[in-house]
């Protein structure tokens, strides 16, 4: 059962899925706070479809990645080695997070990049169990007026925020819905 | 159909993967320099090769893909790409800015605004601003880390004392959410007012040199000047011959041997669709 978890999930036209995941991908970078509906796809539980669709879409055997004990099951380390590749290492060291809130513990643990290359910081992958009823108020790049969206701990990200240049990337996951939230994002709590 | 000799468009899904990745990491860090490793395309480094691997590693199959070089959809250039992306990943393409999701540009910005569905990507020649100021990547990589701009502004400073006003008129430096200086590709400054505040997302690849950046939607980009010299979008003082526009990039055409010249639209699809409505509203 698990076993055919791992082999017949993942995308079902490589290259076409990808291209169609990246741009929701992208979507939610660009324009933060946005949700972007993923197309479902089965992938050992607690792993999120939208997690999953990230993970296929931008992990592979150069991008090290941290897997929160929330999400630390033989079944999602199979299914990572298996559809991803990617190497499995300590926080410092992570290009991508996957994981609860909780289980991701502070962001300051992660590489925040450098003054000469800031793009070398980790993206977590916050897996939630919804993204709505908001609770931030998003302002920044990609955003003409406001966005909303619902957030583990607004003063979280406002610390992350006044890092810029440096700092994390987040993209926020529930089911088959994705939100992202660059480090220029601007948080209030409502 | 899509050629089978090749993946989707054309690239494999681990180079679009590390593009994709520095594509995001771009619009997190807006008008800064990503570095990617760039690949071989089948055509010279001239023809936009960094615009043509972000556009591949952009593109779905659901997409309408446009491309423009200075303005025109109909120079060998564009004509290429458009049809390198038929072949290879089998999309519908356009000439018309509003029916686009996708639109490669070399040189312009379309005159139509732009809107939230659409992605604008810009194949660039050389992304550092700073380059001719400091030829050391080291250096540059320090400048923009401190956002210490002076030698830019003692440049363009210089223009003023020696013409009377900034003599630089494509590729004209912009400061992103005040941090990063970025280089807007050899665009006339004409079309820099419209880098901000775009409801497109504007994705910048520069092959030759390996670097990708990005500007989100409704991001503050300002053109650097002087209280006293105030940034000018300048065109030629002219109305387009063709359409009559008088609020668009003009290039200047030499009609015949004699040298007889005339002014027209550079965006050569948004010069036609005015002629066509202008002949269709005398035909009523
Ligand atoms: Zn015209």
């Amino acid at each position: 059962m698990a076993h055919d978890t791992v082999l017949a999930a993942g995308f079902a036209d490589p290259a076409r899925d990808a291209a169609r995941a990246f741009r929701l991908c992208l979507n939610a970078m660009a324009r933060p706070g946005t949700l972007q509906d993923v197309a479902p796809i089965a992938a050992p539980a607690p792993l999120s479809a939208a997690a999953a669709t990230v993970l296929l879409t931008l992990a592979d055997s150069t991008t090290p990645l941290f897997i929160g004990t929330s999400h630390d099951t033989p079944e999602v380390r199979a299914w990572i080695a298996f559809h991803t590749g990617a190497p499995l290492v300590d926080r410092a060291q992570a290009v991508f997070a996957v994981g609860s809130w909780a289980a991701l513990g502070p962001t300051e643990a992660f590489a925040q990049g450098t003054a000469e290359y800031p793009d070398r910081s980790t993206t977590l992958i916050v897996e939630r169990s919804a993204l709505t009823p908001a609770n931030a108020r998003l302002t920044g790049p990609g955003i003409q007026h406001a966005h909303e969206l619902r957030l583990p701990d607004p003063a979280a990200f406002q610390a992350n925020a006044a890092l810029f240049p440096l700092g994390v990337d987040f993209y926020f996951t529930a089911g088959t819905q994705l939100a992202a939230l660059p480090r220029t994002t601007k948080v209030e709590a409502l | 159909m899509t050629d089978q000799a090749y993946n989707f468009a054309y690239l494999d899904e681990a180079t679009k993967r590390m593009i994709r990745r520095a594509l995001l990491k771009g619009l997190a860090i807006p008008g800064y320099q990503v570095p990617f490793a760039s690949r071989e395309m089948p055509m010279p480094y001239g023809w936009g090769t960094g615009g043509v691997q972000v556009t591949a590693a952009c593109l779905t199959p659901e997409d309408t893909l446009k491309v423009i070089d200075q303005g025109a959809d109909d120079t060998t250039n564009a004509v290429s790409i458009r049809k390198f992306f038929e072949r290879t990943a089998d999309v519908a393409t356009t000439e018309a800015t509003a029916e686009a999701t996708v639109i490669q540009t070399r040189h312009r910005i379309p005159e139509v605004p732009l809107t939230e569905g659409q992605i604008l990507v810009y194949q660039v020649p050389i992304p550092e601003p700073l380059r001719f100021l400091e030829p050391r990547e080291s250096e540059t990589r320090k400048m923009h880390a401190l956002s210490e701009y002076g030698l830019m502004h003692v440049k363009l400073y210089e223009d003023i004392a020696r013409h009377g006003a900034i003599a630089t008129s494509y590729a004209y430096p912009v400061q992103v959410e005040g941090h990063y200086v970025m280089d807007p590709s050899p665009i006339p400054k004409f079309d820099n007012p419209k880098l901000g505040d775009n409801a497109a997302i504007q994705l910048f690849g520069a092959g030759r040199e390996q670097r990708i950046y990005a500007l989100p939607p409704y991001t503050r980009v300002v053109s650097l000047d002087f209280e006293d010299h105030p940034f000018e979008p300048t065109k030629a003082d002219h109305s387009c011959d063709l359409c009559g526009a008088g609020d668009t990039y003009l290039d200047e055409v030499i009609t015949d041997d004699q040298g007889s010249r005339m002014f027209v639209c550079s965006d050569t699809n948004y010069c036609v669709t005015r002629q066509a409505e202008a002949e269709a509203g005398a035909a009523q």
